[in-house]
């Protein structure tokens, strides 16, 4: 009796740990919010209101004229898609090669996607400027996308799925006459459709912030990305936090329709391609 | 005898290709540069592509007595410190709670509320806590000044806002982790907790003796992707601390933000090189050692 009443208690002090958290972790999107409905008069206002007297827009619409938010979006989806495209494919087809075939030279070149892997881009993006450089490639589209077109991990993650599917099956298919191509197109991308959606969401979510990078290569306006574009913005506006809220609003709020859309695909999308990879 | 050659032929080939993606893209973007960045370290070097000349260890000489980067490596350490223990002892606690099983129903919402951050780009999370933080206006304040407490200018004095700046980047990523430890805790069987009741195992010992071994895999996986993400902090420190007046980036100096500026304002590449190369270094070392303490069980 005694211990059921101390299990019920211990249920509500988690349920009151766990909201008060919850309102640490909700509250900077809903304050970013209110300030930016805010006119700048009451954005100084002490003590803060939580709920604007007088709601605007006004901040939404000099932001939108001062910086081409919508340009920027564009070109982070552009940078995201050719690098998730990208990443699934490479991944896909030598996660399937590495996992179903034997051939001379397999385990070297796996130790050396495994031995670099860990290494983040911080660590050669000098060298690596120098070499875009040499392409030409600064204030280009293919200048961003370069380093974040193949993932190591992202064939770690399709390899080890890659791995379940019975060799039975690819065998049949060879006996009825298919090509390893057309295996890979035809057996193993349907059915490494789950993997290939979490491994999307993953490398979209890379790609969206993306920031060193882009802020080495692209120095011209129609080129920013989302993440650069802001950082600007607010280092253009430093005091005005009614305009600076309202550009990190533009910036948030796709994301998080989308995640709201697909909350359960993104959270375990992001959390087991880590994880397995 | 022919056909089957030929078909074994076929199989290479189909390797060979197929993998020609990925190795040309990854050895040109990635293994290239890295291989790169060593020699670079060793030239003095400049964009302008005047006087680059070998220089031996010069640069690493250089580095250790330079009191921006000694200052920048005790900044990144007591960063990496302190958000990878906090993210870490905080998440696993979340994730110990939301794996109760009276916590079943209302588990997917917490989980949704705890990822909001993980999902949301570092840019605007910055902004948004930057504001949080501002000294005359900024919500933290508000909120202290309710309690009683001085309003204090977080992101101008450098400790204080190296602390501001590990509370926001824990606060960012405790989601993501949580979620990876509730995994783990799920994957463990249900029988070991029995065995343990019918030992006579009370809470704090079956989580001593029995979680925490059987989640070491786990734990060693986030340990080092915290560790290496923490050392390679930059996004945060460039958004909140580079222009506020009288007091830009140097304060809350960090590596790669030494880095960065070394290379790409003064364009001293060499030399930013072998900065480049001691970061590689760190992490490279702090991984095999957590492999070493956490993983020598396995």
């Amino acid at each position: 009796m005694k211990n059921i009443r101390w299990e019920s208690s211990k249920i509500i002090i988690m349920h009151i740990v766990l909201i008060l958290g919850g309102i640490a972790m909700i509250l900077p999107f809903v304050w970013m919010f209110v300030t930016s409905i805010k006119p700048s008069t009451e954005v100084l206002s002490w003590p803060p209101s939580f709920i604007p007297k007088s709601p605007t827009w006004e901040n939404y619409r000099t932001v939108l004229q001062e910086a081409p938010f919508g340009r920027y979006f564009l070109n982070t989806f552009l940078i995201s898609t050719i690098s998730a495209l990208s990443i699934l494919f490479t991944s896909s087809l030598s996660g399937f090669i590495f996992a179903k075939y034997e051939f001379p030279g397999r385990n070297t070149l796996f130790l050396a996607l495994l031995a670099t892997a860990m290494i983040p881009l911080e660590c050669y993006m000098i060298s690596l400027y120098l070499l875009i450089n040499r392409f030409g490639w600064i204030n280009t589209y293919q200048g961003v996308v370069a380093p974040i077109l193949v993932m190591a991990f992202g064939v770690f993650f399709m390899r080890q799925n890659i791995l379940s599917i019975p060799n039975e099956l690819l065998d049949a298919a060879r006996i009825d006459g298919c090509s390893e191509w057309r295996i890979y197109t035809t057996i193993i991308l349907p059915l490494s459709r789950s993997a290939l959606g979490a491994l999307a969401i993953f490398a979209y979510m890379n790609a969206w912030s993306f920031f060193i990078w882009p802020l080495i290569v692209i120095n011209e306006r129609s080129l920013y990305t989302m993440e650069l574009g802001l950082t600007i913005f607010q280092k253009r506006f430093t005091v005005d936090y009614g305009l600076i809220t309202a550009g990190s609003t533009i910036a948030v709020l796709p994301i998080l329709v989308i995640f709201l859309i697909l909350r359960r695909n993104i959270i375990e999308g992001v959390t087991l391609t880590g994880l397995k990879g | 005898m022919n056909k089957k050659r030929s078909r074994l032929n076929n199989f290479y080939l189909f390797c060979y290709i197929g993998l020609l993606p990925t190795v040309l893209l990854y050895f040109i973007f990635r293994i290239i540069p890295i291989v790169d960045t060593f020699r670079l370290s060793f030239y003095s070097w400049s964009v302008l592509g005047v006087g680059n000349k070998f220089i031996g260890l010069e640069n690493y000489f250089k580095l250790f007595s330079d009191k921006l980067f000694i200052t920048s490596l005790v900044n990144t350490t007591l960063f990496a410190i302190l958000v990878v223990s906090f993210s870490v002892a905080i998440s696993l606690a979340l994730a110990i709670m939301l794996n109760n099983k009276r916590m079943e129903r209302f588990s997917p919402i917490y989980e949704l509320i705890y990822f909001l951050p993980v999902v949301t780009p570092m840019v605007p999370v910055a902004v948004m806590w930057k504001w949080i933080y501002d000294p005359q206006y900024g919500l933290l304040n508000y909120f202290l000044s309710l309690l009683g407490i001085s309003p204090r200018a977080w992101l101008v004095y450098p400790n204080l806002a190296l602390y501001a700046i590990v509370i926001m980047s824990v606060w960012k990523i405790i989601g993501y982790y949580m979620m990876i430890f509730l995994v783990g805790l799920k994957n463990i069987s249900k029988e070991y907790y029995e065995a343990a009741l019918i030992d006579g195992a009370v809470g704090g010992q079956v989580f001593r003796y029995i979680t925490l071994p059987l989640l070491r895999p786990i734990v060693l996986y986030v340990l080092v992707v915290a560790t290496i993400q923490a050392f390679n902090v930059f996004t945060q420190v460039y958004v909140m601390t580079s222009d506020i007046q009288g007091a830009p980036g140097r304060l809350v100096r960090v590596f790669v933000y030494d880095i960065y500026e070394n290379g790409f304002r003064y364009f001293k590449m060499g030399y930013a090189s072998a900065e480049a190369v001691i970061l590689l270094l760190i992490v490279l070392a702090l991984t095999i050692f957590e492999f070493r303490v956490m993983g020598k069980e396995d």
